[in-house]
């Protein structure tokens, strides 16, 4: 137990994240199914009332993007990064147990207010986060909002912030400075290229965020009007700030799943991914222009015939790098001796889907046609074919592949093909109706709508689809509980991998490798045209590796995070002092501890 | 799935209509037809784009399964033809997107041309107020409007941001305090169109419901002197007489206008609603038992509603909903 609350092992901390994240993944699946049970029937449906339908879509929105997606790509980020470029941890072990911890306790945070009702003399399920998880000004003001809802939210939102920025600075720094020797920038397996470039989104996009969060907690707070219209402000500046962090935010989703095919792809295809530079760049031109298309989320808001062409020209642009990378995928099965393993078919199940969610995509980029679609469920079912069938099936392939490595356990192939037809069919059947009851004029967080609209059965059928996910989800659980049950009989490489992981046991020792290795090729393992595989390492460590204890000061300092929050919403100035007190007695431990690499 | 896809949204352009009251497949303006034209351009070429990509998808992995005692697949790096020819496909695609975005862009800015009919749209929570400043008269929730008759909406927020979306009008374009929005239409036909907020505004987001009246020029302007004359006075000793006296000494006179009797402000004027077909935000039909229940307890139809539930005798809340019903 202490090991694991001290713990400073990437690979620890990788598991961590990811049954943290899972856990939420599954909370927030909850919350869908509610949302969805309540829409399978018009005019009032199960009788959901208006203010907690409202929590539940605010909080379904924010568990999937920043509990739920978000950690599960970093639960890979943790384990895999290091051992891809064959280094023995990340670059600030005790930083990323800090990220760890800060993303718990943020998450635990936000969630509290689903049951911290009766503390503020309310019923419980009423002061969760009600007002989107864009929460658009001037909706968020005090005025309008004047429960502990939007606090909890903006609190909670500031204190994972801390915890991204934190990671994303952390892996910069690993992928750059701890490559093995000869692991030039472009002999980077894919999926480092992706986390690399997901990074640089994090550490320049959640600033923007954060500036936002801290403009709307002075407005709530202290009285200043930064969204306020009748104190001179501007809501649509919030608009502004939040899509200038969102948009980028739906490619920090995206990039990691890209880089996980990116690695399933060839290794279950026998071939080398096709075109790997050009993956790459498009990679960086995607991430490029991520940043300078937010206001396609603002069509609607009257930016002007100017504003709209330009961001409706950049928007169109981005589906050329992203159209490059799935011809590549296609390219790099083109030809080769296809394996059908789970794992693949969530990585071809990924292409197939996203390729829907591309294509709705450039109907919004069309401006005008967008001032039809946008804020129905035409969006919605748009959002879900790109962060369900593009980040979620993406993750699945990933978590099929590396599960061997990451607990020395196979996952059941046959439960495996189960959860993947499952999965597609329920969502298919979920996602797919939405562009139809969009197209009928279904606006989308409304949580009753007519039966007059003649979009009662769509809504059903996407009711039974979200059920069908769920049913899948459950049988992915179960596949990978029983797995705790089987003796760590995985071998090294399962798969016939090309990268640096697969050169060591499943799961690796503590200090990953037991020599540094040298780099020769972009497939290390493989057998190519110009280089043998690599020798074998040996199986004992030559020397001694020195292996760094673990530390409680990260999370220690982690713990004075939502304190301080817990402060703010109750309006405590003591447990400020008390919040600020463990933080900054927490660093200055942290700072003077013995510790080393 | 995409001939599953094409054949239910020919079946949805072609029933279209009363049945779909909120579609955008079956455009009644010139805005809403060159949107809908639009999307068409862009559907199309994505179903195409769809078919190709997704067959390469499935021929790559039919034909190239893994046999057993096959030679090694050759460890093919990339072809730089390819790349180029990929990354130009798409692009070319995209210009003949791009090009009619833009037209279209510039044509539904929202200027209408000169002598259009200027209605001013306020959205409040969670109903609508219409100004027609060159005629003098505003209307609630219900928007009536010539047929054939350009028309420039200018719409603002009361209080939070919301969105006015009729479907077969016109695409949504956000309310905002301390901004102004246009959009410019001209319906083709008469006919009532119903629309809602498209833009979350709290709980009530989804009651917030609307409808256009697209009326003949002379229907029109029967509703436009009827919306100018004072509301009548109701008969000595009648139902509604009484009704009268109860509205005076009730607390709704704190919030809501009645021409020559109250003049609050909070919720929708009161002067004509006995001419409405709905109340509460287009949200229930105008009928006497609505009205009572409405009434009776508004915040358990409507959510958030800020009409405190009165409580008045039975003989009271009839005399109202008679004074009410004859507002016309």
């Amino acid at each position: 137990m202490k090991s694991w609350l001290t713990t400073t092992d990437h690979k620890r901390i990788g598991l961590l994240y990811f049954w943290t994240a899972f856990g939420f993944f599954l909370v927030g699946g909850l919350e869908a199914l509610i949302i969805r049970a309540q829409l399978a029937r018009p005019d009032g449906g199960l009788g959901v009332s208006a203010e907690t339908f409202n929590q539940l879509f605010t909080m379904h929105g924010t568990t999937m993007v920043f509990l739920a997606l978000m950690p599960l790509s970093a639960a890979f980020f943790n384990f895999i990064i290091p051992l891809q470029i064959g280094a023995r941890d990340v670059a600030f072990p005790r930083l990323n147990a800090f990220s760890y911890w800060v993303f718990l306790l943020g998450g635990l945070f936000l969630n509290a207010s689903f049951i911290a009702g009766p503390l503020f003399g309310a019923d419980r399920l009423s002061v969760a986060p009600d007002a989107g998880w864009f929460g658009y000004a001037n909706l968020t003001s005090r005025q309008f909002s004047p429960g502990p809802n939007v606090d909890f939210w903006l609190l909670g939102l500031q204190i994972l912030g801390i915890a991204s920025l934190a990671a994303g600075f952390n892996f910069i720094v690993t992928i750059l400075n701890m490559r093995a020797p000869g692991m030039r920038m472009l002999r980077l397996p894919p999926f480092t290229w992706m986390t690399l470039i997901t990074q640089f989104l994090v550490i320049t996009a959640f600033p923007v965020i954060t500036v936002a969060l801290v403009l709307l907690m002075f407005d709530r707070f202290f009285g200043t009007h930064f969204f306020v219209p009748q104190g001179g402000g501007d809501p649509i500046l919030w608009q502004h700030l939040f899509w200038m962090f969102g948009h980028p935010e739906v490619y920090i989703l995206i990039l990691p799943a890209m880089g996980i095919i990116s690695e399933v792809l060839p290794t279950f295809s026998k071939k080398p991914l096709f075109g790997y530079t050009v993956v790459v760049y498009s990679g960086v031109v995607i991430a490029f222009l991520g940043w300078s298309v937010w206001s396609h989320h603002m069509f609607s808001t009257g930016l002007g015939p100017i504003a709209d062409s330009v961001f409706a020209g950049t928007t169109m642009l981005i589906a050329i790098p992203t159209g490059v990378k799935i011809f590549n995928w296609i390219g790099t099965l083109w030809g080769g001796q296809i394996r059908f393993t789970t794992s693949l078919l969530f990585a071809v199940g990924f292409i197939a889907m996203f390729i829907i969610g591309g294509l709705s995509g450039v109907s919004h980029a069309a401006a005008p046609s967008d001032l039809q679609q946008t804020d129905t469920y035409y969006v919605v079912a748009h959002i879900h074919y790109v962060l369900f069938g593009g980040t979620i099936l993406g993750l699945f392939a990933g978590m099929y592949y590396w599960w061997p490595k990451m607990t020395g356990r196979m996952l059941s192939e046959p439960l495996g093909k189960v959860h993947f037809w499952l999965t597609m069919i329920g969502m298919n059947l979920a996602f797919f109706p939405m562009h139809f009851s969009g197209l009928l004029g279904m606006p989308r967080r409304i949580y009753t709508y007519s039966s007059d609209l003649g979009v009662t059965g769509f809504n059903l059928a996407s009711t039974i689809g979200a059920f069908l996910i769920g049913l899948a989800t459950l049988v992915f659980f179960w596949s990978l509980l029983r797995t705790r049950w089987q003796p760590m009989t995985a071998p090294s490489n399962p798969w016939g991998g090309a990268t640096l992981e697969w050169a060591i046991p499943s799961p690796p020792p503590v200090y990953n490798f037991t020599v540094i290795p040298t780099v020769e090729s972009r497939m290390p393992l493989w057998h190519t045209e110009r280089h043998a595989p690599m020798p074998a390492l040996p199986e004992r460590p030559p020397a001694p590796i020195h292996v760094p204890g673990g530390s409680w000061w990260p999370m220690i300092t982690a713990i004075g995070l939502p304190i301080l929050a817990i402060a703010a919403i109750s309006r405590t100035l003591p447990l400020v002092f008390v919040g600020a007190a463990v933080v900054i007695v927490g660093i200055y431990r942290w700072a003077y501890e013995p510790f080393e690499m | 799935m995409p001939l599953a896809l094409l054949v239910v949204l020919l079946l949805l352009t072609a029933c279209g209509g009363a049945h779909l009251p909120q579609s955008t497949l079956t455009p009644a303006s010139d805005f809403s037809a060159d949107l809908f034209g639009l999307f068409k351009n862009v559907f199309w070429w994505a179903v195409a784009v769809f078919i190709v990509v997704e067959a390469l998808l499935l021929i790559a992995l039919a034909r190239f399964r893994a046999r057993p005692g096959a030679a090694a697949p050759k460890p093919v790096h990339g072809h730089t033809v390819l790349e180029i020819g990929w990354t130009l496909a798409p692009a070319l695609i995209l210009v003949f997107i791009a090009v009619p975005t833009m037209r279209t862009i510039f044509a539904t800015a929202g200027h209408a041309p000169e002598g259009a009919l200027r209605v001013e749209v306020i959205g409040h929570q969670w109903w609508w107020e219409y100004r027609y400043p060159t005629l003098n008269i505003s209307a609630y929730n219900e928007l009536h409007l010539p047929v054939q008759t350009p028309i420039q909406l200018e719409m603002t927020s009361a209080d939070v941001i919301h969105s006015f979306w009729v479907p077969r009008l016109g695409g949504k374009r956000d309310l905002i305090q301390g901004r102004t929005n246009r959009i410019a239409w001209r319906a083709d036909s008469t006919g009532e169109y119903w629309g809602q907020c498209a833009e979350f505004c709290g709980a009530s987001h989804a009651n917030m419901r609307l409808r256009v009246v697209v009326q003949s020029d002379s229907v029109f302007q029967r509703w436009v002197d009827q919306q100018r004359t004072a509301p009548a006075t109701p008969a000595k000793g009648s139902p509604a007489e009484a009704g009268q006296q109860v509205y005076r000494r009730s607390p709704c006179i704190a919030c809501h206008t009645i021409a020559g009797l109250s003049q609050g402000k909070v919720g929708p004027d009161l002067s004509h609603l006995g001419s409405r077909a709905t109340i509460a935000g287009a949200l229930f039909p105008n009928t006497t038992e609505m009205l009572r229940r409405w009434i009776m307890n508004a915040p358990a139809l409507k959510p958030g509603a800020l009409m405190t539930p009165q409580n008045l005798s039975l003989q009271d809340l009839d005399a109202l909903i008679a004074y009410l019903q004859s507002l016309k």
